[in-house]
């Protein structure tokens, strides 16, 4: 038996309209604290897979793209494998963290990452997830940061069989985590309210 | 309770009472940038278990010192002087090492080094307003810093932020990232503030507010303000069970 857990998760506030300055200062012209902002270059010359730009937009209820939003992607490798301790499975690409953080651009609201086609994963109960990149939104008037995936269009027999693809009710929804391709770029525009809402995720 | 082997289960569900809601008018911004659908409920897939992990070889010597990492010819920021210490914990009270904390504040007039920030208010050429540090083996941390000022902002008439510090955690699930804001007792600006009012119940707002702390004043120096963070905890797996009878 377990003891009952003494401890509730601190609360979420809003990253408000300035998270800029503590975790990407050097977009916003804020220099000589730390050298690089961290998850800012995904890909080097040495990593693994096919390389590919994933860009888009987030748009508020009106229809307006956010223009002070941060976002971060979290992907498995070429081959599957997350660069993370608790993957176990076996050792993750050392040229790819999977790990992304972007913010929107200031005056068009688009985002962009360079980082490489993820190859499926495991799920519970061994099915398997259609190749997938998690994403994690945070900005003003966001209480919560917002979870979703995005998938692949191309990918049409793993995403009729995925199990998260197949958990959603509303079969018309399913399009709202399925990018456009054109060639290496996949555009994958989110919605936060409205008739195209995407379907988010309590992870 | 401290471990450091590999942890694999899957984390408690998000308890949405405790949190703020997705739509809270009172905070206008929040009305248009609010999810209308209910949030389709995940049990934990490999892609939320596991999340990025940040080695101690990426902080600078002044990453975690705000009233120095900013300042120039030997000047340092102005301001009240304080240490931010605390534990990162989960919720069953484990100390989470490793965890990447990312802070971010106002300088001590209430002003932000941000293009997009016009507060009449003047910036402290010595003051960035933003560092960063790991925590250790327990999950402890602290940075030194100075304390922030109350700014007012466009949502109601008038409308004053509490003196606050950004936070952005990192645990070790993509499942457990986190940004919140640490406040400090006794602010009667904190019971006014429609950001903080998202938070309904007053012992969750209560754990944001960091506690005056004279047993860790650096004398003549700085005061402590101590402030622990919980993260989701996550299940136990079989082989956890087998190999720590917990
Ligand atoms: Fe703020």
């Amino acid at each position: 038996m377990h003891e009952l857990d003494p401890l509730k998760e601190s609360p979420s506030q809003t990253a408000g309209p300035y998270v800029h300055i503590g975790c990407m200062p050097n977009s916003i012209g804020n220099h000589g604290i730390f050298e690089e902002d961290l998850g800012a270059r995904m890909v080097n010359e040495d990593t693994k897979g096919e390389r590919i730009t994933v860009r888009g937009r987030i748009y508020d209820g009106t229809g307006t793209a956010l223009k002070d939003a941060m976002i971060e992607i979290w992907q498995a490798d070429s081959n599957g494998l997350f660069n993370s301790p608790s993957d176990t499975r076996g050792e993750a690409d050392p040229n790819f963290a999977g790990w992304g953080r972007q913010p929107v651009e200031p005056e068009t609201g688009e985002f962009v990452f360079e980082t490489i086609k993820p190859a499926s994963v495991p799920a519970p109960r061994g099915r398997t997830q259609a190749p997938h990149i998690s994403f994690w939104i945070v900005a003003r008037g966001i209480n919560v940061g917002l979870n979703t995936r995005m998938y692949f269009p191309e990918e049409e027999a793993a995403n009729a069989a995925d199990p998260v693809l197949g958990s959603i009710e509303h079969r018309s929804r399913v399009a709202t985590l399925i990018a456009n391709r054109e060639g290496s770029t996949y555009t994958f525009d989110i919605h936060i309210q409205g008739e195209n809402e995407t379907v988010f995720l309590d992870i | 309770m401290t471990s450091n082997k590999v942890e694999q289960g899957a984390f408690y569900p998000r308890d949405h009472e405790w949190q703020p809601k997705a739509y809270t008018p009172w905070y206008r911004t929040s009305i248009l940038r609010s999810p209308q659908k209910p949030l389709l409920r995940l049990d934990s897939t490999i892609s939320e278990i596991t999340g990025p992990v940040f080695g101690h070889n990426i902080l600078g010597q002044l990453d975690d010192d705000l009233t120095l990492n900013y300042a120039k010819n030997g000047e340092s920021a102005l301001g009240e002087r304080i240490v931010v210490h605390g534990r990162v914990l989960d919720e069953r009270g484990k100390g989470v090492s490793n965890a990447l904390i990312e802070v971010w504040q106002a300088n001590a007039g209430g002003r932000y080094r941000h293009k997009k920030d016009a507060y009449l208010a003047p910036l402290d050429p010595n003051f960035g307003g933003c560092g960063r540090t790991i925590t250790d083996v327990d999950g402890y941390y602290a940075f030194r810093t100075i304390k922030p000022g109350p700014y007012p902002w466009p949502n109601g008439v008038n409308d004053w932020r509490p003196a606050h510090i950004h936070f952005s955690l990192f645990g070790a699930g993509f499942a457990q990232r986190l940004i919140t804001q640490m406040y400090f007792e006794g602010d009667p600006h904190i019971g006014l503030c429609p950001i903080v009012n998202t938070i309904k119940d007053d012992a969750a707002i209560d754990q944001l507010t960091a506690k005056l702390d004279m047993n860790n004043t650096i004398p003549m120096d700085a005061r402590a303000y101590r402030f622990d963070i919980v993260l989701r905890g996550r299940r136990s797996t079989k082989f956890d069970n087998r190999l720590e009878g917990n």
